[in-house]
């Protein structure tokens, strides 16, 4: 049972104040934005940044329920669960999500966001003005816009790492902080 | 013409496209699981108000939140009525909401219409 306090103390240590551990859907999706709106409501945090947080959080949830690779890896059951968490520390918020993705898809998941940590705020608006004007919707519904939208709200680097699974799997992990005024 | 009129939930706009009292809007928060299958019968009934559009058409929005999938139904809102005569589109944003105001000035660049800004 000391797993349940280790947990408790890691998520302490490491300023974390949500986690959700497990299947996502849309459905899943509405009830930790609701259950996180109401805590931010309660927070006190200056309009721009809680709308911020919840733009950032529902483009990390939704990238999980139509990008997570669960669905067609073959893996074992414990690969098919995803994460996501709220920290909360003096000067930041975090957004942090981690999720399976097939091999296949590591590299331009990698280009992506190097691409994406590239550019600076003007960068980055120019890239969501050529994306939203020329894409077209994929089959999952996502426009492509979602990092880039997160950076923009960020105004900081995503963070991302890329942990090794298995052959054929790895674990995508997100982070993407939103500074607090003043 | 048939008025649209969608009422709003915690992740759906309320729509209400009414040619009879010139009443066009889309209003509250949009981040739907799947954007295009919402925002189908809006598009379609502007394609089919094109063909017999007032002489003018206030066309407002006024939205809370919108997730990224639903940025690119939203242009494509606005070619829709691009090709409309008579047309000005009204983006409305909560004062100091700088991100909203900016998709504002996003959208207006990236179209042909009237496009006014304004807080509230």
């Amino acid at each position: 049972m000391k797993f349940i306090y280790d947990l408790h103390q890691s998520m302490m240590t490491n300023n974390v104040v949500l986690v959700y551990e497990g299947d996502f859907t849309q459905q899943t999706t509405k009830s930790i934005l609701s259950m996180a709106e109401r805590n931010l409501e309660s927070s006190g945090e200056e309009s721009t940044i809680k709308k911020r947080i919840f733009n950032v959080m529902v483009e990390a949830l939704q990238n999980i329920v139509k990008h997570s690779d669960e669905k067609e890896a073959p893996a074992k059951p414990k690969h098919h669960a995803a994460i996501f968490l709220i920290g909360n520390e003096e000067s930041r918020y975090s957004i942090m999500s981690g999720n399976p993705v097939r091999k296949e898809n590591v590299n331009s998941l990698r280009c992506a966001l190097e691409k994406i940590n590239s550019l600076d705020k003007d960068g980055l608006k120019e890239l969501y003005k050529d994306i939203i004007k020329n894409s077209t919707l994929s089959e999952k519904g996502g426009a492509g816009l979602g990092f880039v939208d997160m950076a923009r709200k960020s105004g900081e680097k995503l963070e991302w790492a890329f942990v090794d699974v298995d052959d054929e799997v790895s674990f995508f992990c997100l982070k993407v902080n939103i500074a607090r005024y003043k | 013409m048939e008025v649209l009129n969608i009422e709003g939930t915690e992740d759906t706009p309320k729509i209400m496209l009414d040619k009879g009292n010139g009443i066009f809007e889309i209003s509250g928060r949009s981040l739907p699981e799947d954007c295009a299958e919402f925002y189908k019968p809006v598009l379609e009934w502007i394609c089919n108000y094109a063909k017999e559009a007032n002489a003018s058409t206030e066309f407002v929005f006024n939205l809370e939140y919108f997730n990224t999938a639903s940025s690119k139904l939203i242009l494509d809102v606005l070619f829709a009525l691009d090709e409309i005569e008579g047309t000005t589109i009204h983006w409305h944003y909560e004062e100091n909401d700088e991100d909203m105001m900016e998709a504002g000035e996003e959208y207006r660049d990236l179209v042909e219409i009237p496009f006014e800004l304004k807080s509230f």
